[in-house]
């Protein structure tokens, strides 16, 4: 009997450590209508998984569970358990602005605060009752040295972040999420309103930060979620039809439909 | 045919930009006119120094203090009542009331601008005094306190619906950012909205304060009519507005000093509240610069 429970924890911290974020029976309704139709899925640490599928197929949805970011829609209502290392994030006592802390998140147009450069990167730490003038500017100067704007503004610090360009701004948008130290990373279509130059700058980013973080992007532009995925999940109409590494999937798909969307030839 | 109709309408939305402009040309004309004539009798220096205000009575004295005194005093205790009511009320609608409730409360709110200011005079002055007056015993029967109080309920509503439309028309974006970031609810209204939303919510509490120093019947019926110069709010006192409305409703003769004095007093009104709209301009302005 004891023996088996030991097992048992054994595999439970092993899936700990292998997936960062799970799935399980999750349905998803806006009133009546049933966005998400039912999704088991695991999601692993230190990777980039990119979900990817037609336009109002539920993938912005289905990201926002995992930081509950659907909470604030009316007529928002879920089924089914998200847990992150193990542990179920909609249970009632969960602490939502913890999590939203350990669980980062990167918008489709970039929405810096109409605060100074510094005063964006550092409103994480300072919404948490930091003060140490100190430990500010040195937390606000790494975070912008990781997405690689430091040298772009570290000479106007005090400017509008407002002034910045579209990429910079969401450069500086993913600097803010980075100084408050999560360890998952969602991104919904983080590049659709920048231009190439920007956006192979924030694939390079991404493909830096998978080391550290766990990162789950949504992508409506196949060539991003090959460069820059592990793992791609293609959904349809509120389904997770296919989810498996990236090279399987754009090389050789188990299903039909998952092919009809990358070769673009979907009806 | 087509472009005799945009010429017409185009004619027509002219001139009515024009007819307004020539109302109000016309307005500031005849205040300066009658105050040129007022001030070649009483010097501009006994008008702003002078802590007397009695051109009524035998031993006249021209001083303007009294008056303005008067009106500073309601219509900072408007304010200072209003706009922490009125923000408060703007911050619960847009950020934590459900959306049905914005839609019923917010327009029944902006029925409180709708009341006549007759109806808040009578109000202050045979409710408000006397509840005041069981706790505070000094207090006169006219005083600033309970007309610069009710006057306060009347201006909430410019602060609210105002101060609600600019935090409303913050982009949603930056509410998902705030909260993204793991703020709050009381972090992402004042870290993030309020100070995203600040031109609009100045502009509105300037808009309230012109408005307060404006107002006339609640406090020629409910503060007394004695000019004083005094900043004790229980004591009877008199606006500049009252002392015009006072003097209108007399007997004064027309071209008479004393008929003189109310334009001297509605220039001195009309040079603050213009000062008012202008500061409001350009912060809209200013605001619009930065973050555009
Ligand atoms: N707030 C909402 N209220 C009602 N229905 C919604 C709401 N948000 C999304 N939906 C519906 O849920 C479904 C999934 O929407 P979602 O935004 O997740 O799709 P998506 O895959 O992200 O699409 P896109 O690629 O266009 O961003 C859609 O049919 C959409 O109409
Ligand atoms: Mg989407």
């Amino acid at each position: 009997m004891s023996k088996l429970k030991t097992k048992e924890s054994i595999i439970d911290s092993d899936i700990k450590r292998k997936y960062k974020l799970q799935a399980e029976g999750v349905k998803v309704f806006y009133d009546d209508f049933m966005a998400i139709k039912g999704i088991d899925m695991s999601i692993k640490a230190n990777k980039v998984t990119a979900f990817i599928g037609p336009s109002g197929c539920g993938k912005s949805t289905f990201l926002r569970l995992f930081n509950r970011m659907n909470d604030y829609v009316d007529g928002f209502r879920m089924e089914g358990k998200i847990t992150i290392d193990g542990g179920n994030i909609y249970k009632k006592k969960i602490n939502v602005e913890q999590l939203r802390k350990q669980v980062g998140m990167v918008f489709q147009k970039p929405n810096p605060f109409p605060k100074s450069i510094f005063e964006n990167v550092a409103y994480g730490l300072k919404i948490q009752g930091i003060k140490d003038k100190r430990f500010l500017q040195e937390k606000v100067e790494e975070s912008l040295k990781q997405v690689a704007l430091w040298d772009e503004v570290k000479d106007g610090l005090n400017k509008s972040a407002l002034a910045l360009s579209g990429g910079q701004q969401q450069r500086l948008c993913i600097a803010r999420t980075l100084a408050v130290e999560p360890s998952v990373i969602l991104m919904d279509e983080p590049t659709s309103a920048l231009d190439p130059l920007s956006t192979a700058k924030i694939e390079e980013l991404i493909y830096e930060l998978k080391k550290e973080y766990t990162i789950v992007i949504v992508t409506h532009n196949m060539q991003q979620a090959s460069r820059v995925s592990d793992y791609t999940a293609f959904f349809y109409m509120g389904e997770l039809i296919e989810y498996d590494q990236t090279k399987k999937i754009f090389t050789n798909p188990e299903k039909q439909q998952t092919e009809n969307y990358i070769t673009g030839r979907f009806g | 045919m087509r472009r005799i109709k945009e010429m017409v309408i185009e004619k027509a939305l002219l001139s009515s930009a024009l007819i307004t402009i020539a109302v109000t040309v016309g307005i500031i004309l005849v205040l300066s006119i009658e105050a040129i004539a007022f001030f070649s009798e009483v010097s501009i220096i006994d008008f702003f120094t002078d802590t007397q205000w009695t051109p009524l009575f035998a031993d006249k004295h021209f001083g303007i203090l009294p008056l303005l005194s008067g009106t500073l005093l309601t219509s900072f205790i408007a304010i200072a009542f209003a706009v922490p009511v009125g923000l408060s009320i703007s911050i619960y609608i847009s950020e934590y009331a459900p959306k049905s409730f914005r839609r019923t409360v917010k327009p029944a709110l902006e029925l409180l601008a709708a009341v006549p200011t007759v109806v808040y005079g009578f109000f202050a002055l045979t409710v408000v005094t006397p509840f005041l007056q069981s706790f505070i015993p000094g207090l006169s029967g006219f005083n600033a306190l309970s007309a610069g109080l009710v006057m306060g309920i009347m201006i909430i509503p410019f602060i609210s619906s105002l101060s609600e439309d600019a935090l409303h028309a913050v982009p949603h974006s930056l509410r998902e950012a705030a909260y993204g970031m793991g703020s709050t609810k009381l972090q992402n209204a004042f870290k993030v909205m309020v100070p995203a939303a600040s031109s609009g919510i100045i502009v509105s509490i300037i808009l309230a304060i012109s408005r307060a120093i404006g107002e006339t019947m609640i406090v020629a019926i409910a503060a007394g009519q004695q000019p004083r110069l005094t900043l004790d709010p229980t004591v009877p006192v008199e606006t500049i507005t009252a002392y015009i409305v006072q003097v209108s409703l007399g007997d004064v003769q027309h071209g008479s000093l004393e008929y003189r004095t109310i334009f001297a007093a509605g220039i001195t009104l009309f040079v603050f509240t213009f000062l008012l709209n202008t500061i409001s301009y350009r912060i809209r302005k200013r605001f619009q610069e930065k973050y555009e």
